[in-house]
């Protein structure tokens, strides 16, 4: 037996695993996740997930696009090669203003779609909860509460027969 | 439909929502509301009808600022009422009351569009009776002509308050019925509606604004002036649920996730107009057509330049950093600030829209005070502004503050009347239980 990755539970329904996971967390666990076939509502309430972190890196990535948008056509236009276009400055900033929106734009999503890969760790091609012997279920009709070792209240027994006791099923230990 | 098919009611569906306004309550407030309305424009009219010369003719503008910027209010929460029903939207059930009762005050709007009527050939003199060598006007003249401009007003009115009576009497007859078929035919109906309404405000800004200057035109001026009507109408709904709120009416229907959507709508909208505007303007000076450049050349005069500086900062800089937080929106007084200074906004860009385009005669008209050059930015605007505050009367507060006032006394009345929301809405649930992800 090496290090556990975490212990894993099967529910049967959307109810069962939200009283589950409210039960979970209103326990002291705090490293829980939910894996479910379809969005459950108020499911990230009841496992106590804080506010996401990715509009701090849309926004960052949003500055960083209107700054290299203005950067690059005033370098281009005004600085290394000016022209001067139906009697407009080469730096004007009217016509800047829709590159630049792009360019933000562009970055932003860039920013939502990769940063949201970064904050869960993606891509990867193995995932210690595929080692679960029901997990295939997951995208079909069963529901699965996952606790995992870095948890500070994690205990390998205890946990086990705490996940029995909320009603889990097929409550497996699987190992990183 | 068989009978079993109805929506059920509102007491099996949510049984601490208070439906009604209890009789007598809230009138008070009303009373408040559409006595503070009609004093104020009373006043206004008194003073400025029956003045003469540049006095009256300045009136008249002051009155087109309050009347076009609260009519665009009436006329989005009908557009607010027929987008919910196109689109089929859950979240929504629980606001579209307000809306349908806003837009019923729309038959008033009518009867205020009188002192426009006494007041248009002061207004659009420059086409009314124009000068026959101008032969750009000559051009026009099949559609700026003084009778076919009251028979589009008869026109406008007309698709405006059929589809609002319309819409507003079928959700109030589900009230009674809960029967469901009335949400299929009003989704159905909503798609001509929403078509001759866009058609209707459009053309309605170009002879109500764009024609004060009728040399000029942009053909995206009628969405620019949408944009900023809707986004008030959301400001003045985020205020008026926040005031039933607090009166302890749709508290528990009208939520923080409402709200937060309502708040996300008044941003998009207010980063809409932005766009439209911006769109309107770069075409115009990246073109640098004089015919087109003559409407910010205007604009450049009597303090003008500074108002435009302060809508770029005040009606999209500002708020856009200050409600792009969901936690401000979210927040009961930071969403209600957000709304008060987009409306106080959104009556500066019914000036900057309007006024520039009166012009006193010669002798009335006093020389611009010169100011220093190669001032700061912060000095030319400062000057700007105080240009512009110079040469504001009491009419321009009068008539758009006192026009609100009187929307929002007569959409209490009508509030007070009906059910607070639309009790039996099949969406009803659905919009009580929502939540944003």
């Amino acid at each position: 037996m090496s290090n556990p990755w975490g212990v894993v539970a099967e529910f049967d329904s959307a109810a069962a695993i939200y009283a589950a996971a409210e039960k979970t967390t209103g326990h002291g666990y705090t490293r829980v996740d939910a894996h479910t076939p379809f969005p459950v509502h108020g499911l990230d309430h009841a496992l106590k997930q804080g506010p996401s972190h990715l509009g701090w890196i849309v926004i960052c990535c949003g500055a960083l696009g209107i700054a290299l948008a203005q950067l690059m056509m005033w370098w281009m236009n005004a600085s290394d090669y000016p022209i001067w276009v139906s009697g407009k400055e080469p730096y004007a900033w009217p016509s800047t203003v829709p590159v630049t929106f792009e360019c933000m734009v562009l970055l932003s999503a860039f920013g939502a779609v990769f940063g949201m890969f970064g904050l869960n760790k993606l891509p990867r091609l193995h995932h210690p909860i595929f080692a679960h012997s029901t997990i295939g279920r997951v995208t079909d009709d069963r529901f699965f509460l996952s606790i995992e070792a870095t948890d500070p209240k994690f205990d390998r027994r205890a946990t086990v027969t705490f996940l029995e006791s909320i009603g889990g099923k097929h409550v497996e230990v699987l190992e990183d | 439909m068989t009978a079993t098919m109805t929506a059920p009611p509102i007491e099996q569906v949510a049984p601490h929502v208070v439906t009604k306004v209890r009789d007598g309550d809230l009138k008070g407030a009303q009373m408040g509301l559409l006595g503070a309305g009609i004093a104020m424009l009373a006043l206004s009219c008194a003073f400025g009808m029956f003045a003469d010369g540049d006095t009256k003719k300045r009136f008249f503008f002051s009155y087109l600022v309050g009347y076009m910027g609260v009519l665009g209010i009436c006329l989005a929460a009908l557009f607010f009422t027929m987008l919910q029903h196109i689109t089929r939207a859950g979240w929504s059930v629980v606001v579209r009351r307000i809306a349908e009762n806003v837009a019923a005050v729309l038959p008033f709007m009518l009867l205020l569009f009188l002192p426009i009527v006494v007041g248009a050939e002061h207004l659009f003199h420059h086409w009314w009776h124009p000068n026959p060598a101008d032969t750009v006007l000559a051009g026009k003249k099949a559609w700026l002509d003084s009778t076919f401009f009251f028979v589009r007003v008869g026109i406008y009115f007309a698709i405006w308050l059929v589809l609002a009576w319309f819409f507003r009497k079928q959700s109030l007859l589900q009230d009674q019925t809960g029967d469901p078929t009335i949400n299929l035919r009003l989704a159905r109906l909503a798609a001509p509606g929403l078509l001759l309404f866009a058609l209707s405000i459009t053309f309605a800004a170009f002879d109500w604004i764009m024609s004060l200057d009728p040399h000029w035109f942009s053909t995206i001026f009628g969405l620019t002036y949408f944009a900023g009507a809707f986004m008030s109408f959301l400001a003045f709904t985020v205020l008026f649920a926040r005031f039933l709120g607090s009166k302890g009416y749709l508290k528990d229907a009208i939520t923080t996730e409402h709200y937060h959507d309502l708040g996300k709508l008044l941003f998009a909208f207010m980063v809409f107009w932005t766009y439209t505007n911006f769109s309107q303007y770069m075409l115009i000076w990246y073109a640098n057509l004089p015919e087109e450049t003559a409407f910010f050349e205007h604009r450049h005069h009597g303090g003008w330049g500074a108002i435009g500086t302060l809508l770029i900062f005040g009606h999209f800089f500002f708020p856009f950093a200050f409600l792009m937080s969901r936690h401000v929106k979210r927040h009961p007084v930071g969403l209600a600030f957000g709304a008060i200074f987009m409306l106080v906004m959104h009556w500066v860009d019914m000036q900057f829209l309007i006024v520039p385009n009166f012009h006193p005669t010669a002798a009335a008209a006093h020389a611009e005070v010169p100011h220093a050059e190669g001032q700061s930015f912060v000095g030319n605007f400062t000057h700007g502004l105080g240009e512009w505050m110079h040469g504001l009367t009491i009419h321009d507060f009068l008539c758009f503050f006192g026009m609100l006032s009187f929307v929002a006394g007569m959409a209490l009345l009508n509030m007070r009347k009906t059910n607070l929301l639309p009790t039996r809405d099949p969406r009803l649930a659905e919009s009580l239980h929502f939540v944003n992800i």
